[in-house]
């Protein structure tokens, strides 16, 4: 069985369907790219995906847990993490924190021991701060842990958000747009920490992407939607040599 | 009887709260701040009325001119010295200043005029209209606070909607500096804006004295704050909204004290208000503005 | 030792020590102007507020700096613990005789009291947004204190009566009013005391400061951050926003306590708006998020009127200018270029670090 099912998945605002009957089938520890022209509503899956949206027809599962109808912290507490096509980042908080907000769920103590700071909290915050470096080490980051999130440069946001995602131990990772804004050099680093990523952690990723070439790259299957719909599936290799594919990219 | 009589009144009182609560909704459309002096400019608006009639021994329209001459003025220096070096700055710092200027307001008018209440003659003079043999008295006031808030209304609506000023208002409203792309003065429009919400305040600050004649510096706080409210009540930013928001209130408020309790008819009115916002977020009448994602 | 020098050099630990520094100091320096003479008795009267408005603007910091919400109602929950407190204290004052003590178990009960309207308030305010919740607060704080102003409480034999609106209960022998309508309480035996005022807020800065610095307190910084951030890595938003603004409310409760046991006469009307804006003003003045910023904010805008008494009449007109000059100021250019350049520099040096660790 695959690890996420989405069978028929369709939502509207109003009158426009935004996205219409897309299935999906990704198996676990795969690498998957969601593709599409500007507005083909490759983020408003990702919304459904993690609940952000309540889809108005169709389903979603996971390891054939049912998602519809779940919240957002719900979802994530299931194994699904994400990040933003638009950075959001916790931007007063240190790099550190940030990661460590991502440990919410994973390393905890109750309430009462954040208001003494008695029982576990040391050893907790301690195991968090080290769980939290090794993830930003991973990332390059460790050396600007104290730096507050908004004073990072561009690139660093993003793998920020990256290393925060993962700090929520997911299953399935879903990147939005992950290399945008990066220059050639930058991207390719990106991707190749993507691989490693996944290896390390042994996690599913379902990324979106504009840039063809920079996916068949590394993804090993690919959807690709517009206008809302799914034009095509398969290997990079069979989806660029679709002509449907090619007529929705370069316009006839 | 008694039951039209107290909507009457409160409709009355309502339409007062209706004009402040344009002048507010007006501000807030276009500054996106809470204008916490809105409340004082009406008390300044009273005073110099007072002033004019009393004092200097003018006709009563000739103080109702001043008032909104006066009005106008100090809306658009407070907006100028106060606001204006904040526009880029967290809401929250333009808040405080404007609790600032609140004070200044009422401390200044506190000095001038001390605080010993004044008691205010009436602009509006004449017999009340009588009506089903006298059961039902409707006084001149209450006509003129009715008809006063549907003309300003109305006139508002006519002039942001048709006029180029008052297109160029609602350009602002929506994005500043596409507004000032498209070679609009974006601080002659702010600034038209708070001239036409503080000269509404001078003309509420009139009606309500002549209403309820007392007169002291703190007169205008709590109509700013309950007109504020009609303002949300109805959908911030939105003209039609501030004028039903300010008459139901008036009519809650009255029909409140009239048939629970003189003590908790703010509670009540304020409890309406937090059912309203609970049902409908935005106000009666006000736009959903949902974050993309 | 070497402990503790790093805990001091960390931004945490700097900002920890300076809070608890700051009080302890300055209850030093006051105990001995007292000891000394040297502090005139309207000083002296305004120990006790000054202390009070201080655990305000602390708790009030943590919903407005450290979740981001704008409340306009603080003080109904100065009131609601301002009157439990009474009414605690009151019905215990056989029970417990030892004064501070039954100052504390007041406080702890008004606290309770107060958590709970936090809870009443907050789920249906927090589930607005922005301007709308703010006014929606100012709408509570105005409700609260009209509640209060009709209720009427009265203690005998038989136990507490209670009504509301009218006074329609009949006390036995030896009974006594302890909440009276409009007029409120009189007659209250003064509980609190500067030193009091000073452990209470040393209590709220161990709490506060702990919940900042925790798994709660960084949740709550999160949500504040970037709501939808923060629901897309599993952390409940509607629980952690309720979380920080009833700990909040509880506290104000409790500085509710501290301010009614220092007069002979409470009312309701003196937790009104303009209380919720003054505290509000502490702590947008002493910096959103910072703690020891509100202490000295609060301290000194609380003193401000009494150093100005020599311009009699003016004094609070020149009060309103320095609030409008001080909020221009810290908004100008010139400062902000300031913060920029800072930000800019620590970019810059970001960009540049490594994946190198920058010393233990």
């Amino acid at each position: 069985m695959a690890m996420l099912e989405v069978t028929s998945l369709g939502i509207s605002f109003g009158g426009l369907r935004a996205v219409d009957e897309l299935s999906m089938k990704i198996e676990k520890g795969g690498l998957v790219g969601l593709i599409g022209p500007n507005g083909a509503g490759k983020t408003t899956a990702f919304n459904m995906l993690t609940g952000v949206y309540r889809p108005t027809d169709g389903g979603i599962r996971l390891d054939g847990q049912n998602l519809i109808g779940k919240k957002p912290h719900e979802i994530c507490k299931l194994g699904v993490a994400r990040t933003f096509q638009n950075i959001r980042l916790f931007s007063q908080l240190s790099v550190l924190d940030n990661v460590k907000t991502g440990l919410h769920n994973q390393i905890t103590y109750s309430f009462a021991e954040s208001m003494f700071h008695l029982g576990s909290y040391r050893k907790k915050e301690k195991q968090m701060d080290e769980k939290a470096m090794e993830l930003l080490r991973v990332f390059d980051l460790d050396g600007v842990a104290d730096y507050k999130a908004a004073n990072l440069p561009y690139g660093k946001q993003r793998k920020l958000e990256i290393a925060r995602a993962l700090a929520t131990n997911p299953k399935l990772l879903l990147l939005d747009e992950p290399a945008a804004g990066m220059n050639p050099n930058e991207t390719e680093e990106l991707m190749e920490t993507i691989e490693i990523v996944r290896k390390r952690f042994g996690v599913t990723v379902l990324l979106i992407e504009h840039d063809m070439k920079l996916v068949s790259g590394i993804c090993e299957y690919l959807y690709v939607l517009n206008f809302g719909r799914l034009l095509a599936e398969g290997t990079p290799k069979e989806v660029l040599s679709n002509p449907e594919v090619v007529k929705a990219y370069l316009g006839e | 009887m008694s039951f039209l009589n107290h909507l009457i009144s409160g409709i009355s009182l309502g339409s007062i709260y209706a004009i402040i609560a344009l002048g507010y909704t007006m501000v807030y459309g276009i500054a996106k701040m809470l204008n916490f002096a809105h409340g004082d400019v009406i008390m300044v608006g009273g005073y110099m009325c007072f002033c004019a009639t009393t004092y200097l021994g003018w006709p009563a329209w000739m103080g109702v001119v001043l008032a909104v001459i006066v009005c106008t003025a100090l809306g658009v220096v407070i907006e100028r010295l106060a606001y204006k070096p904040l526009r880029m700055a967290p809401s929250l710092a333009v808040l405080i200043t404007a609790i600032g200027v609140s004070y200044f307001l009422q401390n200044a008018a506190l000095l001038i005029w001390s605080s010993n209440p004044k008691t205010f003659t009436s602009v509006v003079t004449g017999e009340a209209l009588s009506l089903f043999g006298g059961q039902m008295q409707i006084s001149k006031v209450t006509l003129v606070a009715i008809a006063a808030c549907l003309v300003i209304m109305v006139a508002l609506m006519l002039f942001t909607g048709k006029s180029k000023v008052g297109t160029a208002m609602r350009a602002v409203s929506e994005d500043k500096g596409a507004a000032q792309l498209m070679g609009i003065n974006v601080n002659t429009t702010i600034s038209i804006t708070f001239a036409i919400g503080s000269g509404l305040a001078a003309i509420a600050g009139v009606l309500l004295c002549s209403a309820y004649p007392t007169l002291m510096p703190t007169t205008g706080s709590l109509p700013g704050i309950k007109a504020f409210t009609a303002a949300v009540f109805g959908g911030i930013g939105s003209i039609p909204g501030a004028f039903i928001g300010g008459i139901l209130l008036g009519i809650i408020e009255i029909f409140a004290k009239a048939y629970i309790s003189t003590q908790l008819s703010d509670a009540i009115v304020f409890a309406v208000l937090i059912v309203v916002l609970l049902v409908k977020p935005d106000g009666l009448l006000g736009k959903h503005v949902s974050e993309k994602v | 030792m070497n402990k503790l020098k790093s805990y001091a050099a960390s931004k945490r630990g700097r900002d920890t020590l300076l809070c608890f520094g700051i009080v302890i100091i300055a209850y030093i320096i006051v105990q001995a102007a007292i000891a000394g003479g040297g502090i005139s008795s309207q000083i002296k009267g305004l120990l006790v507020p000054i202390c009070a408005y201080v655990v305000m603007a602390i708790s009030l910091n943590l919903t407005v700096g450290i979740l981001g919400e704008l409340s306009l109602g603080h003080a109904g929950f100065m009131s609601v613990g301002a009157f439990a407190g009474i009414v605690t204290t009151t019905c215990l004052a056989d029970a417990i005789p030892l004064a501070p003590l039954r100052l504390a178990v007041a406080m702890v009960v008004a606290g309770l009291f107060a958590a709970i309207a936090g809870v009443i308030v907050g789920v249906p305010v927090l589930r607005l947004k922005g301007d709308y919740l703010a006014i929606v607060t100012l709408a509570f704080g105005e409700i609260i204190k009209n509640i209060v102003n009709v209720m009427y409480l009265g203690l005998d034999d038989a136990g507490l009566h209670f009504s509301l609106v009218n006074q329609n209960f009949q006390l036995g022998d030896g009974g006594k009013m302890i909440i009276n309508g409009p007029i409120g309480v009189s007659g209250v035996t003064k509980l609190s005391t500067f030193t009091s005022g000073v452990v209470l807020i040393l209590v709220t800065l161990f709490f506060v400061l702990n919940f900042v610095n925790s798994r709660t307190g960084r949740a709550v910084m999160a949500v504040r951050d970037n709501k939808i951030a923060a629901d897309s890595i599993g952390i409940s938003t509607s629980h952690y926003k309720l979380l920080a603004f009833v700990v909040s409310a509880a506290f104000a409760g409790m500085a509710g306590t501290l301010y009614a046991m220092n007069f002979s006469t409470v009312t309701a009307a003196k937790f009104d708006f303009n209380t919720s804006i003054l505290v509000l003003v502490f702590v947008v003045l002493g910096g959103l998020g910072n703690i020891w910023g509100s202490i000295i904010a609060a301290t000194l805008l609380t003193l401000l009127p009494e150093l100005l008494r020599g311009l009699s009449n003016y004094r609070m007109l020149i009060y309103a200018i320095l609030l409008i000059a001080m909020m221009l100021f810290n908004n100008s250019s010139f400062k902000v270029r300031l913060l920029e350049k800072r930000a800019m520099r620590q970019m810059e040096k970001a960009e540049k670090a490594g994946g190198k660790k920058e010393g233990a």
